[in-house]
C-alpha cells in the first residue's frame, strides 16, 4: 500500500513557504524552453498557471474544450475574491484569513496549504492591478472592499457583480500576451480523453478535436490538470453545461488518489426547477437572506393549493405561514450557514411543503422588509399618516437599491415580480471541495502530474468560504505552481523530447479510440441526458444534502445499475470525425456514472457530519452536524482499482498545530 | 406552446446548407429558448436524426459561448440577454420562428448553428493585454490612486463577453464594438496607457486583416449587446487610434 | 488602400472629415440662395462673387469637387466592402429592430443625392462653366437671379428637387451625428444629436422652400 506523503515542509506555519522556496530546485533559463507541459483547463487555475510558466520560459500546450479560455466557468463568479491585505484597517492578517479558512472548512483541509494561500492573497491583488482587471473603488481612487460570508473583517475586492469574469479575463489576457510571444501553443475546441504515463510519470496525453474529431497525441514533461469541479455529477447544478470530471476522473483511473468526494457545497438560494426540461440551475446571491424572510404554508392543504396554482402566497394568512428557519433556529434565523437553510428547506419540501408545481421551492419574503423599510424612511421624510400603498413604495425603493439587479434576473427568469410576490427558491449543487489529491507542491500521487484549482481537493476541507474560489485559482496558477513544478522538472533537462511514437502512447490511444467507436456502434435507445438525468436524480435524493446508511447503499447499488445500463443502451448519433456534441456528452456521463458512486462510498465510509457532508445518523441532541475529530480528521484519498466499489482507502491524517480544533457553533 | 422553427442545417464547414423546419409541441413559457432546443434534440435524437449543433456553455449569460440569430436579431428579440436568458414567453403559440448562426465571414460556420469565433482570439492576441509580468513582484496595487468614474468606466468596457452579437447584427459584420470595448478598459486605466499606441494599432490592424466590414454607426450593436456596451467605447477607439497615427 | 487609407478607421475618419466639409458647404450655398427670397440684388451680388473671384473659383472649387467625388467613391467602395463581409446572408434579418432606417441605408439616399448632383451640374454647373470659361462671354453681375428663377419653371425638376432634398435629409439625419462619432467627438452626444437633427431638417427645408417660393412667385 502507497503511503501518502504530503511533503509539507519544516518550520514554522508561518515562514515554510519562504523557506521551501529558498531550497526549491530550480530550472535554468535556457533550460526551460526544452521542457514541454500541458495545461489542461483554461480557466483561472489553468489560464494563470499556462502564463506564468509560459513567462518563466517553458513550452506550454493548453487546452480547453470552449472555443476560448475566455469561456471557462470561473467567469460566473459574482461575489468576489479575498485577500489579507487589511487596506480597511480593521485587524485582517495572514493569520486570520488561514484562521477562517481552516474554521470554514469545517477543520479537514491542510493547515500548511491554507496558510500559504492566505500569504500569497495580496500578491493576487497586486497582479491583477497590474495587469488591467477594473475592481471597484472609492472615491479616493482606492480599492474598495466589502465584507462576505459571516467572517469579522472586510476583504473581500470586486468588480461590480462580475469579479470572476474580470480575473479570468486578466488570465486570458496574460495567456493571450504569451500565445502572441509563441510561448503558449493554445489549443480551443480540445478534450482531453486520458493521460499517458511512461515508467510511472505523466508525459503526456491523448486529446480530441472537437471539430474534426481527430484524435491527437501531445508529449510533456509534465501535465497539469486545471479542469474544475465535478458539480454536475447532480445533472442540475450552478456549474456550465459542459463543466466535466472527465479529466480528472482518467488520471484517477490512471493512478491519481482522488480525495473527500462527497464534500460538496449546496447553494440555498437559487432558482428553483421549473420543470423536467430543465437543463442547468441559477445561482441568486446569498446576500439576499439579509433581508428576506423563508417560509412555506403551515398547513399541507394549503401547500397542495399553491402547487395546483389554486392559491397565491399573498392570500395565506400570516398565522398560516411556517417561517421554518426562524421556528427552528430562533437566534440565527434566516441567516444560518448554508448548509444548515439548504437542509432545512429540504426537509420542508420532502415532507410535502414545497410551494411550487415540482414541490421543491421555498418562499423568501420581502414584503416585511419593504414594510419595514418603508415605515422607517416615512419617518425620515417626515410623513405622518402614510398610507399602505406609500410605505410600499418607499420601502421597495430601497429594496430595489440593494437587491435591483437580482430582483431583475429573477423576474427575466420566473416572470413574476419579486417586489409583489414572494421569490421562490431552492437549494443547487455549486462547488466541489473535494477533488483529486495533491501533496504540498499541488503534485498528484503520480509523478509529474499536477492539479490546481477545484480539480484539487486542498484548501476549502468540508465547507468552502465565499470569495476564497477565485483566490485559490489564482494563488495556484500564479505562485504556486510555477515554483513547485521546477523542483520535479529540475530532474528532466536532460529528457529531451518526449516521443509520442511510444506503446504507452499507442496504449492509450487504442483505449480512447475503442470508448468512442463503441458509443458511436453501439445504437442503443437512450439519449446521454436520460441517464445522465438518472444519475443527477439518485445523487440529489441520497447523496444530497442530507445523507443515510439506507440511502448510500442504495444510491450505490442503483448506481451501478444505471451504469449497467448506459453501457448497453446507450445513444450516440452522428459519427467520430465531426463536431458531435452528444458523443462528447457520452464520454463525460461515463465518467460522473462512475465518480457517483465512488462520491457515495466516501459519504458511506465518513461516518460523521462535517461541513457540505451530513450524515442523519451523526447529530447532536439539538439537530446540528456532529464532527468526530477523533476518528475523521483525515482526508480520505481513494485508489482506483479498476471498479469504484473496490477503491482503496488511504487516510492522511489532517493536524492541527496552529488551529484549536473546535466545533463550529451556529447558536 | 406549439410552434414552427425554420433552422439552419449545415453538415460542415464545407458544405452549402440550408433551412429546414421542424415542429415543436408543448413547449412550456417558462422554458429558457435553449431548453426549447434540448427538447427537440431529444426527439431528434429519438428519431435516429443527428441533433442540432449549437454553442453553449454557462447558460447563465456570461461565458458568451452561446450565440444565435432569432428571427433576424442577434440573441432574440429581448434586450440585454444572451440567447440562454431569452425565455420561451416572449413567443406566441404557432409562432414562426427563425434560427440562424451568427452571419459574418470572419465567422465562418462550423456546423449548424456553430461558428468559429478564432477572429476575437486573434485580435486579443494583437493588443489585448497589458504587458506585465505575472512574477508577482509588483508593486502594491493602491500605489496608484484610480478614479472611481474611470474606474467605473473601465469596468463596463470590460464586461464585454466575446460572444460575438455585435458583429453578428451589423449590417456590415462590424467588429468594431468588441475592439473598442477592450482598448478602452485599458485606456482608462494608467496602467493601460504605457502601451496604449501600439495597443490600438496591432488591434485595428489585426480587426481589419480578419475581413470585418466597416463601422458605419447605425448604433445595432449597442442595442443587441448583451452587456448593453456603450458606442461612446467606439468614439473612444476612433480617438486612440487617431492619437496612435497621427 | 495604401498608406493611412487602408486601415478602417481611417477611411471612415476620411468619410467623416469629407462630410463635415460638406455639411459647411452646404451651409453655405443655402445662406447665399436664401437671399433670393428676400433680395434679387442682394443674391446677384453675393453669386457674382462667388462666380468671379479667384480664389472660391480656382481653390475652393476644386476642393469642394473633389471633396464630393472622395464622399461618393469612398462611400461606395466602403459600402461594397461590407456587404463582402458578408456574403452568406441571413435569411431573416430583421434591422429595423436595432437602427434606424437613415442609418441602414445611406448608400441608397447617397445615390439619390448623387443623381440629384448631377441633374444639378446640367442646371447649373455645366452652362456656368459654359459661359465663364468655354464661350466666354461678358460678365453681367444681374444675370443670376434670372437664371435661378427661370430654373425652376418646371414642376417635374421641382419634384425631383424636393424628393432630393428629402432624401438629403434623411441621410444628414444619420450623417450628421455620424460624423462626430467617427472622429472620436461623441463626448457631447447629446448636443451633436440634436444640432445634428435641427440641420438636417432646416437645410434642405431651406432649399425646398427656394425651390417652391421661386415655381410659385416667377
Amino acid at each position: 500500500m502507497t503511503t501518502l506523503n504530503s511533503r509539507i515542509p519544516e518550520g514554522p506555519i508561518k515562514d515554510k513557504w519562504t523557506l521551501y522556496k529558498d531550497k526549491i530546485n530550480l530550472v535554468n533559463p535556457a533550460n526551460k524552453r526544452n521542457i514541454d507541459i500541458i495545461v489542461i483547463g483554461t480557466g483561472l487555475a489553468g489560464g494563470s498557471a499556462a502564463a506564468t510558466l509560459a513567462e518563466l520560459g517553458y513550452s506550454v500546450k493548453a487546452f480547453a474544450y470552449q472555443d476560448s479560455p475566455r469561456r471557462a466557468h470561473s467567469i460566473a463568479a459574482q461575489g468576489g475574491i479575498n485577500a489579507s491585505k487589511n487596506y480597511m484597517g480593521d485587524g485582517d492578517s495572514n493569520y486570520r484569513l488561514f484562521y477562517d479558512t481552516v474554521k470554514g472548512g469545517d477543520y479537514r483541509s491542510r493547515e500548511a496549504n491554507v496558510y500559504r494561500l492566505a500569504e500569497v492573497s495580496g500578491n493576487i491583488i497586486d497582479q491583477c492591478v497590474a495587469q488591467g482587471v477594473p475592481f471597484a473603488r472609492d472615491y479616493g481612487g482606492l480599492l474598495d472592499n466589502r465584507s462576505f460570508g459571516g467572517v469579522l473583517v472586510s476583504r473581500t475586492f470586486y468588480a461590480k457583480g462580475q469579479t470572476g469574469q474580470q480575473l479570468l479575463l486578466g488570465a486570458y489576457s496574460a495567456m493571450n500576451r504569451q500565445i502572441a510571444r509563441g510561448k503558449i501553443e493554445m489549443f480551443n475546441r480540445h478534450e482531453m480523453l486520458d493521460v499517458v504515463k511512461i515508467d510511472g510519470k505523466a508525459r503526456g496525453i491523448i486529446a480530441r478535436d472537437l471539430i474534426t474529431g481527430e484524435i491527437e497525441r501531445h508529449s510533456a514533461h509534465a501535465v497539469v490538470i486545471a479542469t474544475g469541479g465535478y458539480g454536475n455529477v447532480y445533472f442540475l447544478s450552478t456549474n456550465a453545461m459542459g463543466s466535466n470530471a472527465t479529466a480528472a476522473w482518467k488520471i484517477h483511473k490512471k493512478g491519481a488518489f482522488f480525495a473527500n468526494p462527497c464534500f460538496t457545497q449546496i447553494h440555498p438560494t437559487c432558482i428553483p426547477r421549473s420543470g423536467d426540461y430543465q437543463s442547468k440551475l441559477t445561482l441568486m446571491s446569498e446576500s439576499l437572506r439579509n433581508d428576506g424572510r423563508i417560509w412555506v404554508p403551515a398547513k399541507i392543504e394549503d401547500a397542495q393549493a399553491i402547487q395546483q396554482k389554486k392559491l397565491k402566497p399573498i392570500q395565506i394568512a400570516e398565522e398560516n405561514r411556517d417561517y421554518f428557519l426562524e421556528r427552528r433556529y430562533p437566534a440565527f434565523g434566516n441567516l444560518v450557514p448554508r448548509d444548515v437553510a439548504s437542509r432545512a428547506a429540504k426537509e420542508r419540501c420532502d415532507a410535502g411543503f414545497g410551494v411550487n408545481a415540482t414541490g421543491e421551492a421555498v418562499y423568501l419574503d420581502f414584503a416585511a422588509a419593504i414594510k419595514r423599510y418603508g415605515t422607517e424612511q416615512a419617518k425620515i421624510h417626515g410623513i405622518n399618516n402614510a398610507s399602505t400603498e406609500k410605505i410600499t413604495e418607499l420601502g421597495a425603493a430601497v429594496i430595489e437599491e440593494k437587491y435591483g439587479n437580482l430582483f431583475q434576473m429573477y423576474e427575466k427568469i420566473i416572470d413574476e415580480n419579486p417586489y409583489k410576490t414572494p421569490m421562490m427558491i431552492y437549494p443547487a449543487t455549486h462547488y466541489t471541495m473535494g477533488g483529486v489529491w495533491v501533496d504540498y507542491n499541488l503534485m498528484t500521487t503520480v509523478p509529474g502530474l499536477y492539479c490546481i484549482g477545484e480539480a484539487n481537493f486542498s484548501d476549502h476541507g468540508a465547507n468552502r468560504l465565499g470569495a476564497s474560489a477565485l483566490m485559490q485559482g489564482l494563488a495556484d496558477g500564479y505562485f504556486v505552481l510555477p515554483y513547485t513544478i521546477g523542483d520535479y522538472l529540475a530532474d528532466d533537462i536532460r529528457t529531451g523530447k518526449i516521443k509520442i511514437d511510444s506503446p504507452e502512447f499507442d496504449e492509450a490511444e487504442k483505449s480512447v479510440k475503442d470508448q468512442l467507436n463503441f458509443f458511436i456502434n453501439n445504437k442503443g435507445t437512450h439519449t446521454v441526458d436520460y441517464y445522465h438525468k438518472r444519475l443527477g436524480q439518485v445523487m440529489w435524493d441520497k447523496v444530497g444534502m442530507a445523507r443515510n446508511e439506507k440511502g448510500l447503499k442504495e444510491a450505490i447499488t442503483e448506481i451501478q445499475e444505471i451504469r449497467e445500463d448506459f453501457w448497453k443502451n446507450v445513444k450516440v448519433p452522428g459519427s467520430l470525425n465531426e463536431f458531435n456534441q452528444e458523443l462528447e456528452k457520452a464520454g463525460r456521463v461515463a465518467d460522473f456514472l462512475e465518480l457517483g458512486e465512488l462520491f457515495a462510498k466516501d459519504a458511506l465510509e465518513r461516518e460523521e457530519s462535517c461541513g457540505g457532508h451530513f450524515r442523519e445518523e451523526h447529530i447532536t441532541d439539538d439537530g446540528e452536524a456532529k464532527r468526530d475529530d477523533a476518528n475523521f480528521a483525515y482526508v480520505a484519498a481513494w485508489e482506483y482499482t479498476g471498479k469504484p466499489s473496490e477503491a482503496i482507502l488511504h487516510k492522511e491524517q489532517l493536524e492541527f498545530k496552529d488551529i484549536e480544533l473546535k466545533t463550529r457553533s451556529y447558536k | 406552446m406549439n410552434l414552427t422553427l425554420k433552422i439552419w442545417r449545415q453538415k460542415g464547414p464545407q458544405d452549402k446548407g440550408r433551412m429546414v423546419e421542424y415542429k415543436v409541441t408543448d413547449i412550456s413559457e417558462h422554458m429558457s429558448f435553449l431548453e426549447m432546443m434540448d427538447v427537440l434534440n431529444e426527439s431528434l435524437v429519438a428519431k435516429d436524426e443527428e441533433p442540432i449543433a449549437f454553442d453553449h456553455d454557462c447558460r447563465e449569460g456570461i461565458c458568451g459561448m452561446c450565440s444565435l440569430q432569432i428571427n433576424g436579431e442577434a440573441h432574440g428579440p429581448d434586450r440585454g440577454i444572451t440567447t440562454c436568458q431569452l425565455h420561451m414567453r416572449m413567443f406566441k403559440d404557432g409562432d414562426t420562428i427563425y434560427i440562424e448562426p451568427f452571419r459574418a465571414n470572419a465567422f465562418p460556420v462550423i456546423k449548424d448553428l456553430v461558428v468559429d469565433r478564432m477572429a476575437f482570439e486573434r485580435i486579443q492576441q494583437a493588443g489585448g493585454y497589458i504587458s506585465v509580468n505575472t512574477s508577482g513582484n509588483t508593486q502594491d496595487a493602491n500605489s496608484i490612486p484610480i478614479s472611481k468614474h474611470n474606474a467605473d468606466l473601465s469596468m463596463d468596457a470590460a464586461s464585454c463577453i466575446g460572444c460575438g452579437a455585435c458583429v453578428a447584427s451589423c449590417k456590415n459584420s462590424s467588429a468594431m464594438l468588441f475592439v473598442a470595448a477592450k482598448v478602452s478598459q485599458f485606456a482608462l486605466l494608467p496602467q493601460g496607457k504605457v502601451e496604449a499606441k501600439d495597443r490600438v494599432k496591432n488591434m485595428v490592424m489585426q480587426m481589419d486583416l480578419e475581413g470585418f466590414g466597416n463601422c458605419t454607426n447605425t448604433g445595432a450593436c449597442e442595442i443587441e449587446c448583451p452587456k448593453g456596451i456603450s458606442i461612446e467605447n467606439i468614439a473612444r477607439l476612433n480617438r486612440e487610434y487617431l492619437a496612435a497615427t497621427i | 488602400m495604401s498608406g493611412f487609407l487602408s486601415s478602417s478607421i481611417a477611411r471612415k475618419v476620411a468619410m467623416a472629415l469629407s462630410a463635415l466639409f460638406l455639411i459647411i458647404f452646404l451651409l453655405i450655398h443655402l445662406t447665399v440662395n436664401i437671399t433670393s427670397l428676400f433680395s434679387e440684388n442682394v443674391f446677384n451680388e453675393l453669386s457674382h462673387f462667388m462666380g468671379t473671384n479667384f480664389l472660391v473659383q480656382f481653390l475652393m472649387q476644386p476642393i469642394l469637387i473633389f471633396g464630393v467625388v472622395f464622399h461618393f467613391v469612398m462611400g461606395f467602395v466602403l459600402e461594397l466592402k461590407n456587404k463582402q463581409a458578408r456574403s452568406v446572408k441571413y435569411v431573416k434579418y430583421n434591422g429595423a429592430a436595432n437602427a434606424t432606417w437613415m442609418s441602414r441605408n445611406m448608400i441608397y439616399s447617397g445615390l439619390v443625392i448623387l443623381a440629384f448632383i448631377t441633374l444639378h451640374f446640367i442646371d447649373f454647373w455645366f452652362p456656368e462653366m459654359n459661359y465663364k470659361y468655354i464661350e466666354v462671354l461678358p460678365e453681367d453681375p444681374t444675370r443670376y437671379f434670372e437664371e435661378l428663377q427661370h430654373k425652376f419653371t418646371n414642376p417635374l425638376r421641382v419634384g425631383a428637387y424636393v424628393i432630393a432634398f428629402v432624401l438629403l435629409a434623411l441621410h444628414l439625419l444619420h450623417g450628421f451625428q455620424s460624423a462626430f462619432q467617427s472622429i472620436g467627438l461623441n463626448k457631447y452626444t447629446n448636443c451633436v444629436k440634436s444640432l445634428g437633427k435641427i440641420y438636417a431638417v432646416a437645410i434642405p427645408a431651406g432649399f425646398i422652400i427656394i425651390a417652391l417660393f421661386h415655381y410659385f412667385n416667377h
